[in-house]
């Protein structure tokens, strides 16, 4: 039977149109394309539009289309679209085609001719293999209600309360001892100055308490399987070496331990902390941790100080690593950044002169509950700074290190100047390179800075030095920087230095991505599917990211996002089963020799033999629809639906015929 | 001049999507390469790379995810290994092996893919056209 095909070439405004001579296009189709069952071509302004839409389903109805091409975006934008136009007029959704003449024609080529040419090449392409389509019919699967997220930051604890209020089941692992994240760290937060424990500790405990909530701490997920609505996924409990079913979170046990160490993760290394330790005295859970590490018993292997004085018996020095694998039907990453690692910019002293602290030294310093608690003193404990340089962008919006702008670091040091300003009145230098402070409030807390008596120098700091050239500089720390808003170099001195440092992607974030089959962007960042329309779902269905693992953010938008990720994922739990992929591999038994190559090839073990037939035989739920099986089958025995061999390589035909036709038309 | 006609083959999960971000950071790149989109680079066989050569590509492009980042795990293992040996085949019958180009780009390397796709076809423009060199 012959196919009608209705081809349907798209202005997008002036983003195709500009390049491509859309109307010309379309008069081609229509007369070079009859051969292959072309009845109908047209240009309009905007296919995905309501009306354009309509337009394909009105020729549908009117003129008996059985296959349709639409020449626009990528199909990772709008297929999703025009298969659901398609389907409402009765047309099955895989009988539907795209040329994606934007991204990569119209918006990737300069000269207008060439551009045309390519659409038509593209439009040939997807013409000639939409006619050798096939109707399919999607499987659906159900959707395991539990859902497991990664991270116990503030983004974590939004998504994992949202979804356990709903009524469904949450695993949320984290991989320190408690959950909280960078915000447990901090000491007020932008621009209302809250206290940041004050509202993030009823949170935390909330989810420490919620019947819906399983809270796995000291815990890392170590393997992923399945897809969505049916994930299985490994989760390693580090041993605490406490049996927390007797524990009470007593605090005996740290109190008698005499190994102390420097903590430097919750304490950023600016405190101790005992061998025996919750990171701080509201961790969730309550229960303690023995630092494998470090503890004089598993070092030497005397002690048990611990042991001896523990009311509840609740230390075990045996205790092993707990393997457990849960099953999810969804899945949100929260697992937030790192810092950028100030020894990199040896020009700026960190770590080799004393009072020069990161941001988040600087945030534990100034915390009450921090090891000074809350007085901002210098390194010997008593002087309090009587001037305080703070420097912008440190490692970030520079080519040397990361290009992008970190986001939150403005805001962050003018939280800075105004808390060194409050507790010591000690002068306050920010150095920065712009002032940014998009969002609500953020503008006004700067104005109030500037009112504060806040000096701001716009310029990028070259070195903080202690070599002094005049008396006044000696005993200082020298801030050089080129004020550029009066063209004079400034050698500052100040008794304090502090380093704005740049957000950066975990330095697991590939790992992690691999783990869970997501991407990342070049700066490790976790790519989202749409920037703009879909930004907490990723290419890979049921997964799901959040919060800082996608990029720079302040706690409001973490929290936004940890919500929208839960939203996401209780609409699907709500629809009770989801669509898969039908396109997939099918073995053709009457030539199959049963070599067992598909077998082996198969990521998914989808595909089975079956001995008493000695053929292969895929099993469809669990097929992903790749194709690797059908790259390796000999005898062609296998095929991919929707990818078959005809349709590939009449596509690749219909390519190949225009661009040989425009050739030929040259050189005569 | 001659203008290569090259069919690219691209994974619909990274390269495609890397295809993708060359057009919308606007990054311009030589027409010549049409690009056919697959699940996984693993789905293209040797015979489908052949039969493209048969209809008188001057180049083939084969585009995958990196390893370690396939969307379905170790499709593109497969690719890895299939395609070397597809080019000392190609070396056998005769088709210079320079015509097929494997590579690896990223949902979020759009300079890359741009810069793959220039320098490929600057390379298979310097060739004679392939139909010449079967006859």
């Amino acid at each position: 039977m012959t196919e009608k095909v209705g081809v349907y070439v798209c202005h997008c405004g002036s983003n195709i149109a500009g390049t491509v001579d859309v109307a010309d296009v379309s008069k081609w189709a229509a007369e070079e394309l009859q051969h292959l069952g072309v009845v109908v071509a047209r240009d309009y302004k905007f296919m995905c539009s309501s009306l354009g839409q309509e337009l394909i389903e009105k020729d549908i109805n009117e003129l008996g289309l059985t296959r349709v091409v639409v020449a626009s975006c990528s199909p990772h934008l709008h297929e999703p679209t025009f298969r659901n136009a398609c389907a409402r007029a009765g047309l099955n959704p895989y009988l539907f085609e795209m040329a994606n003449i934007r991204e990569q024609d119209s918006w990737v080529t300069t000269d207008k001719v060439e551009a045309t040419k390519k659409a038509k090449a593209l439009i040939a392409a997807a013409v000639g293999r939409v006619v050798h389509q096939q109707p399919l019919n999607s499987l659906f699967v159900p959707i395991d209600p539990n859902v497991l997220v990664v991270g116990g930051g503030i983004t974590g604890i939004q998504a994992a309360l949202e979804i356990a209020n709903s009524g469904q089941k949450v695993y949320l692992v984290e991989r320190e001892p408690s959950i909280g994240g960078h915000m447990a760290q901090f000491d007020k937060t932008f621009p209302t100055l809250d206290c940041s424990a004050c509202i993030l500790t009823p949170k935390m405990f909330d989810v420490g308490n919620h019947k819906n909530i399983t809270l796995l701490t000291w815990s890392e997920v170590e393997k992923v399987e399945g897809y969505i609505g049916n994930f299985t996924v490994t989760i390693r409990i580090r041993a605490r070496f406490i049996d927390q079913g007797l524990c009470t979170g007593c605090g005996v046990c740290w109190e008698k331990c005499p190994k102390k160490v420097v903590d430097d993760v919750f304490e950023a290394g600016m405190g101790k902390r005992k061998a025996v330790y919750t990171p701080f005295p509201q961790a969730v859970p309550k229960y303690p941790v023995i630092d494998h590490d470090n503890c004089t018993y598993f070092l030497k292997g005397t002690c048990k100080a611990c042991q001896k004085f523990c009311p509840t018996g609740a230390i075990n020095f045996e205790q092993q690593d707990e393997i457990i694998t849960v099953k999810v039907g969804n899945i949100i990453l929260a697992t937030g950044f790192d810092l950028f690692d100030a020894h990199r910019m040896p020009q700026y002293g960190y770590d080799r002169l004393p009072n020069v602290l990161t941001s988040l030294e600087f945030e534990r310093l100034s915390n009450a509950a921090g090891p000074t608690g809350g007085k901002l003193v210098l390194k010997d404990g008593v002087t309090a700074p009587k001037s305080v340089a703070i420097v912008h962008c440190v490692g970030s919006r520079d080519k040397n290190y990361n290009a992008y702008c970190s986001s939150i670091c403005c805001m962050q040091s003018l939280k800075f100047a105004h808390l060194v300003h409050e507790k010591t009145g000690a002068e306050v230098y920010n150095c920065y390179i712009d002032i940014r402070t998009p969002a609500k409030g953020y503008e006004e807390f700067y104005q109030r800075l500037l009112e504060e008596g806040t000096h701001f120098i716009r310029g990028k700091v070259a070195e903080v030095t202690n070599s002094a050239r005049i008396p006044e500089e000696e005993g200082k720390l020298i801030v050089q920087v080129e004020d550029t808003l009066i063209g004079k170099q400034r050698r500052i001195p100040v008794d304090m230095v502090i380093l704005s440092a740049a957000l950066e992607s975990r330095h697991d974030a590939k790992q992690v991505a691999q783990k869970f089959g997501i991407s990342c962007s070049a700066d490790e960042w976790f790519i989202e599917r749409h920037p703009k329309l879909d930004p907490v779902a990723t290419m890979t269905d049921g997964v799901f990211v959040a919060g800082a693992c996608q990029g720079p953010k302040d706690i409001p938008a973490c929290v936004a996002q940890g919500a929208a990720a839960a939203a996401r994922v209780l609409s699907i739990i709500g629809q009770g089963e989801i669509e898969i992929e039908a396109a997939t591999a099918i073995v053709d038994e009457t030539t199959c020799v049963g070599c067992t190559q598909c077998v082996s090839s198969c990521p998914y073990q989808a595909i089975e033999f079956l001995t008493d037939m000695g053929k292969a035989h895929v099993i469809e739920a669990l097929c992903k629809g790749c194709g690797t099986c059908v790259g390796t089958c000999l005898p062609k025995s296998i095929s991919l639906k929707h990818f078959t061999d005809e349709q590939l390589v009449s596509e690749m035909i219909g390519a190949m015929q225009v661009m040989k036709s425009f050739q030929l038309m040259e050189v005569a | 001049m001659y203008e290569p006609s090259i069919i690219g083959f691209l994974c619909n999960w990274c390269s495609y999507r890397g295809a993708d971000a060359a057009g919308m950071a606007r990054l311009k790149y030589p027409p010549n390469v049409k690009i056919i989109r697959v699940p996984c680079s693993g789905r293209i066989s040797p015979e489908l790379v052949l039969r493209t050569f048969r209809e008188g590509a001057d180049g083939v492009l084969v585009l995958g995810c990196h390893i370690g980042d396939c969307h379905y795990s170790t499709g593109n293992h497969r690719t890895a290994k299939r395609m070397p040996v597809l080019k000392k085949l190609l070396e056998y019958t005769g088709i210079d092996p320079e015509r097929l180009v494997i590579n690896w780009v990223s949902a979020a390397e759009g300079e890359k893919f741009s810069i793959v796709i220039k320098d490929f076809t600057e390379k298979i423009r310097a060739l004679p056209p392939f139909v010449e060199t079967m006859k």
